[in-house]
């Protein structure tokens, strides 16, 4: 462990690349961590399910490159296939425990993780799987930088997607419902928003983030069907860390701790990187505690 | 009254198959272990998921810890522990008939304790979360003791530890192993049955109802909690130690710490039989037992989806679970009495009055 610490004192560059490749995938988990914040503020579910749907994003580039189209050409359908999906689990699912205690949400969308896990483990096969872009790597600083370039196409749409999913939010009829409802479900209600449509729509747009999301994640990164568990844990590190609406939290958020767990791994060993995940959501949860307890007046 | 007769049905039923099960079906008598580690997760889980409104992920955690103190204590009273993980049972540590039970029991005792005491210590940091964060929380602990765990060499890492070898035949392991599992489904029950009718379960209770209320009325909440949380570690560990040495090997991943297994069948265990009932996370762990080995058996390959379909439907469409149905629709057979058109006539009276 100390050796590896040496190492990245001797080798300065050898930092660029932890924190290029941090902030690369960092833009993917905010992606992902956005779209549960918006379910979590305006509905109120927990969705555990988050990390399946990004897997399932993945799939769908994947499945594109098998048969011989270029996988980033995918993020079309598989935006519109989720959004699909997302609205069907609207109906069936999440729409019976909206105004349920917290818990019920948390549970129901976890028994969903696991039926997508196993259908995607059903349908593709247990193998880790890689959606080849066929782009070539570029290098810097001779060569001891590598950055391949679909990094940097990700990088791009990750930015292309937040901004067009902020206009929406701000500019349109329904992203303005979505925010009056998210305020006082009851008073929208009452000014005539169909605060169920309003749902069902924040829902399936979560699940079509979530996708786009897992489109790139298969082409920088791998996609198996049980890795969506790490996923889930990520967006809620990042959302209970930055907090619920709040836009540049999250993504400052995301951005960190894609360049913790590059750091983590570098420095504990493959093996650990995800106890860096989950000891940085402990972290954070204590943290905001010592916050609260400050605050509390009560005698204990 | 009705009930107490039905209650002692139950207990006649319940006894009866704990006793006769095994003899009748010996080549069962595993499962039926099996089954009652089921009912003690369940059983444990409701004291804080149900009893208290803490829904907790990660008690899982106190299992696999369980496991670990009792699998460490066995080995390292007689042999280096480094040295003998190392080996993976290469060379065979022998175990002699009185070496192998004071160490079961003290492995055991140890287990409980150390489980009770982590929980002790982890109660004040989890505790100050509500709600979705004190589950998430909590499964993080689990998440992450896990994989610690695995890397972690001294205790065998991710290859584990193979436990010391029963000091009898197979079927006599198996049978000696059921008496402990099922004496201790016993004794937790009982236990609880009485925590529950104490000024503790009602405080309990309380803090389910309404946290602040109960913290305005001076009931010391963070301490409820705690003592709430060790007695629940306390039972799992005993239960990790028990299934650690019925198994014969343990690993962190997918024996000690099964955070989306076990971890999840406890909580939809007693959700599926009603929480925050003393008989809910029993009857829930027997009918998911037996749903579970059906699945396993005849729809091999579709058995998880099969799970995850149960808690969807349990917790959508079915939130009160078997004993919540079961209060609503004979009120009577818990003491409830309903009077259905005196109400009518009482107001009635008093119009006139």
């Amino acid at each position: 462990m100390l050796d590896n610490i040496n190492l990245l004192v001797l080798a300065p560059l050898l930092n660029i690349q932890l924190l290029l490749d941090g902030l690369f995938i960092g833009a993917i988990f905010a992606l992902a961590a956005y779209g549960l914040a918006l379910v979590w503020g305006v509905m109120n579910v927990k969705n555990l399910a988050q990390g399946e749907f990004v897997i399932m994003g993945g799939y769908f580039a994947w499945y594109a490159g098998s048969i011989g189209i270029h996988p980033i050409l995918s993020m079309p359908v598989a935006i519109v296939g989720m959004f699909a999906f997302g609205w069907v689990t609207y109906r069936l699912i999440i729409s019976r425990v909206v105004d349920k205690d917290m818990f019920i949400s948390l549970l129901a969308t976890f028994g969903l993780a696991i039926v997508i896990q196993q259908g995607l483990n059903l349908a593709f096969g247990p193998e880790v799987q890689i959606a080849e872009s066929g782009f070539d790597t570029k290098e810097f600083f001779d060569g001891s930088v590598t950055v391949a370039t679909i990094k940097f196409i990700s990088f791009i749409i990750c930015i292309v997607l937040a901004v067009a999913v902020v206009l929406f939010m701000k500019k349109s009829r329904m992203g303005q419902a979505i925010r009056a409802t998210s305020q006082d479900a009851r008073a929208a209600k009452v000014m005539g928003i169909d605060t169920d449509r309003v749902y069902a729509f924040t829902y399936a747009l979560n699940c079509a983030i979530c996708g786009a999301a897992g489109v790139m994640i298969s082409m920088i990164w791998v996609i198996q069907p049980f890795y969506g568990v790490p996923h889930s844990i990520r967006s809620f590190v990042i959302v209970v860390a930055a907090g619920l609406g709040n836009l540049p939290g999250v993504v400052m958020a995301a951005l960190g701790l894609g360049v913790a767990e590059q750091y983590g791994g570098f420095v504990f060993g493959a093996e650990l990187q995800q106890v860096t995940v989950v000891g940085l959501l402990l972290a954070v949860l204590v943290w905001r505690q010592v916050q609260m307890r400050r605050n509390r007046q009560a005698v204990q | 009254m009705s009930f107490s007769q039905r209650e002692k049905l139950t207990y006649a039923f319940l006894l009866g198959f704990g006793i006769l099960g095994p003899i009748l079906f010996p080549a069962y008598t595993f499962q039926i272990a099996v089954l009652w580690i089921m009912v003690l997760f369940a059983q444990t889980w409701d004291t804080m998921g149900g009893q208290m409104g803490y829904n907790s992920l990660g008690n899982i955690f106190f299992f696999g810890t369980g496991m670990y103190i009792c699998a460490i204590t066995q080995v390292g009273m007689f042999y280096d522990v480094g040295v003998y993980t190392a080996a993976h049972g290469a060379d065979k540590a022998v175990f002699t008939d009185t070496q192998y039970y004071i160490g079961l029991g003290v492995g055991l005792l140890l287990a409980a304790l150390g489980s009770a005491f982590l929980a002790a210590i982890l109660g004040w940091t989890v505790f100050g979360l509500r709600g979705p964060y004190f589950a998430i929380g909590t499964l993080a602990i689990a998440l992450s003791a896990g994989e610690l765990i695995g890397a972690w060499e001294w205790v065998g890492g991710g290859g584990g530890i193979a436990l010391p070898v029963y000091p009898g035949s197979g079927d006599g392991k198996s049978e000696f192993f059921y008496v402990l599992c099922f004496a201790s489904a016993i004794a937790t029950f009982a236990f609880l049955k009485w925590l529950y009718t104490t000024r503790f379960g009602l405080a309990l209770n309380a803090i389910r109802d309404d946290e602040d209320k109960a913290e305005a009325m001076g009931v010391h909440t963070l301490r409820h909690k705690t003592v709430a949380w060790t007695i629940s570690a306390f039972f799992l560990g005993i239960t990790g130690g028990l299934f650690g040495n019925m198994t014969g090997f343990i690993e962190p991943l997918e024996v000690a710490f099964p955070t989306i297994t076990f971890g999840i069948f406890m909580v939809a265990m007693a959700l599926l039989g009603g929480k925050g009932t003393l008989w809910g996370p029993v009857l829930g762990a027997i009918l998911f037992h037996i749903i579970k080995e059906t699945t396993w058996t005849y729809f091999l390959g579709w058995q998880w989806i099969a799970l995850g379909v149960i808690i969807i439907v349990n917790v959508v469409f079915f939130q009160q679970g078997i004993m919540g149905y079961l209060e609503d629709k004979y009120p009577h057979w818990f003491g409830v009495e309903v009077e259905e058109s005196n109400a009518i006539d009482d107001q009635a009276k008093e119009a006139t009055q």
